[in-house]
């Protein structure tokens, strides 16, 4: 048993290296290695721990995640403690006082100073209520250099209205990067409405 | 422990014909045929010099008897490796495939007509077997490392802005699995390394915040929910620490934190940071900023400390860099109006070279392949492609429907 064993072991890797020998030496027609491939691989799984339809197309029915419970289970403290999404938002109370801005710059015009002024009476008139400033950017820069660009110009916003006496605490910002176009046409005049700063009002909910 | 789940379940087949049964027979090969293992040597010391960005000469081979799925593989896989294809009269390599239900095929040097390897494969799908076969031939010629069975994460939006889905495929786009089905708006997939894992941004909470999403079990969980953005995640080399762009201090800066979002330190000072990206030794965070009114490419200490710019001469507002896992490169963005990948040395010792229209450039394993995004012809959609720096071959993915970007490559 012992000896037969050892016997094995040692042709073995004659065997192996005649092989390669062949295989890569060889004349026209080698040995050739078979080499085996798992089954399919290891499927991506989804919340619920199923898998998700094949094709690239976009999966119907329920959302795997659950509906928010999955998503807000270790919430992380944040310098600002609220959240926009536990009060009512207002959007146009505000609409039209939205802020524009020049290409590739999160610096407030003087030209806008009317329209921050009219923010801080809103805020100042109601010291209840909140606001929440979404920075947009036209197309043409990268998302990712976009999404940094529409915050920059949320937090200059913020800044400016702190300016003028409000609590930087009451407003949270959010970036829209490009994603949040108010015209998608793909042209100058677009490109200018789209470079903007958007102010939602936001009221506690009753009985809060 | 983890890694060693995650090569069990991914890369069995690679273990299987390239690491575990047969040490003996890689060393024979190297002891037998030191000529052939000398001229791949000198193949490898071509490419550390910068001319070789986009003035590599492929590599020409002939295709003969494989059926056409076959045959369409070893064609993409080749071809962004830098290979392309010729009559059989002019190959210096040729790539016979023999008949058979599985993959099997030669692949010879034709001018010494001596058979180089003979495979075949059995398991998995044709796909995945002629993936293997591709790396086997990759191996063979270039000793690069083998790219045909990796992934790749990116997003889809159906209505080419606003809320998608972060899709898992390979490499060349096949198999495409959507990770979330949220219809938010999400961003910049990025891979735990060596670990069926991503991070990724989504706008699912009501704010941009990053999670953390094991695509073993489906658990995800959020690792960054700070007020503002949250945003751009980068997973250092080991795994251990993952760098990201907050605004939290009431700027945008890059942050570094542990891998499950503890220990948050704040690396950069400066008001206008994005694009965080790792140097392949866990050491450097090279990324996107802004110095006296120009863009430009830094980078910092992972611990924090001064900034050094990088020079980036010739190509403007740099953003979007991708350090190469061999150390060597960084790919990036330039915008002059239109996009423009562009790769440099590292070290700064030579100006960029730009490569082809597009952005949002993310290394393979072999440091030489670089997956991007680019607009659709005649559209403002955007698909994915992938490009041999070397040679600037490139061939797009198949497309999702939608438009695809901010592809990340697992490594």
């Amino acid at each position: 048993m012992n000896t037969k064993f050892s016997a094995k072991l040692f042709v073995l890797p004659f065997t192996v290296a005649l092989a390669a020998v062949l295989a890569t030496t060889g004349c026209k027609k080698g040995i050739t290695r078979i080499t085996p491939l798992p089954g399919p691989p290891q499927p991506i799984v989804s919340d619920n721990g199923s898998v998700p339809p094949n094709g690239g197309q976009i999966p119907g029915g329920a959302n795997p995640f659950g509906s928010g419970s999955g998503v807000g289970s270790q919430p992380i403290a944040t310098s600002t403690n609220w959240d926009p999404a536990d009060t009512i938002q207002d959007r146009s109370a505000l609409a039209a006082y939205t802020v524009h801005f020049q290409f590739d710059s999160a610096v407030v015009q003087d030209s806008e100073q009317s329209n921050l002024s009219a923010v801080a009476q809103a805020l100042n008139a109601d010291p209840n209520v909140k606001l929440l400033i979404e920075g947009n950017c036209d197309e043409r820069g990268t998302e990712e250099y976009n999404r940094a660009l529409g915050e920059r110009r949320a937090l200059a916003l913020r800044q400016a209205l702190a300016g003028q006496g409000i609590d930087a605490n009451r407003i949270r910002t959010i970036s829209y990067g490009k994603d949040k176009p108010v015209d998608p046409a793909h042209n100058s005049a677009a490109w200018a409405k789209n470079r903007r700063g958007d102010f939602v009002l936001c009221h506690p909910k009753s009985g809060v | 422990m983890k890694n060693f789940i995650f090569k069990n379940i991914m890369f069995l087949d690679h273990c299987h014909f390239k690491c575990r049964p047969m040490p003996g027979l890689l060393l024979a090969v190297c002891l037998i045929l030191p000529g052939f293992r000398h001229a791949t040597a000198q193949e490898i010391n071509v490419s550390q010099s910068i001319n070789v960005l986009g003035d590599t000469k492929p590599v020409h081979v002939a295709l003969e008897g494989f059926s056409p799925e076959v045959a369409s593989v070893l064609r993409f896989d080749l071809y962004v490796q830098g290979f392309d294809f010729v009559p059989t009269a002019s190959a210096q390599y040729l790539i016979e495939g023999s008949p058979g239900a599985a993959v099997a095929g030669t692949l010879s040097d034709n001018l010494a007509h001596r058979v180089i390897l003979s495979r075949s494969y059995t398991g998995a799908s044709f796909r995945r077997q002629a993936h293997a076969f591709a790396d086997d031939i990759v191996q063979a010629v270039l000793n690069q490392k083998p790219i045909g069975l990796t992934k790749i994460a990116f997003k889809v939006q159906p209505q080419g802005i606003g809320p998608g889905e972060i899709y898992v495929s390979d490499y060349d786009g096949y198999n495409a699995l959507s990770v979330t089905s949220d219809g938010a708006i999400v961003a910049k997939p990025a891979w735990m390394p060596g670990r069926l894992a991503l991070y990724y941004t989504s706008y699912a909470p009501g704010n941009p915040d990053i999670y953390y999403h094991n695509l073993q079990t489906g658990q995800r969980r959020i690792i960054a929910a700070y007020s503002g953005l949250n945003t751009s995640a980068a997973v250092s080399p080991d795994g251990s620490r993952v760098a990201m762009v907050l605004s939290k201090s009431g700027s945008d800066n890059i942050w570094v934190c542990q891998a499950d979002g503890s220990h948050l330190q704040r690396v950069t000072t400066g008001v206008e940071d994005s694009s965080p990206a790792w140097s392949p030794d866990g050491r450097w965070i090279c990324f996107a900023t802004k110095r006296s009114e120009r863009r430009r490419l830094a980078r910092v200490s992972a611990d924090g400390g001064p900034v050094q710019y990088l020079s980036t001469a010739g190509t403007p507002n740099p953003t979007e860099p991708d350090w190469s896992p061999d150390g060597k490169w960084i790919a990036f963005t330039s915008q002059a109006g239109e996009f423009d990948i562009c790769v440099m040395p590292s070290d700064g010792s030579a100006a960029p070279v730009v490569l082809v229209r597009g952005q949002n450039p993310s290394w393979s394993a072999n440091s030489r392949t670089l997956v991007f995004n680019h607009r659709a012809p005649g559209s403002y959609r955007q698909v994915l492609s992938v490009l041999d720096v070397f040679t600037k071959q490139y061939k797009d993915c198949l497309r999702a429907p939608g438009s695809s970007s901010q592809a990340a490559w697992e490594r």
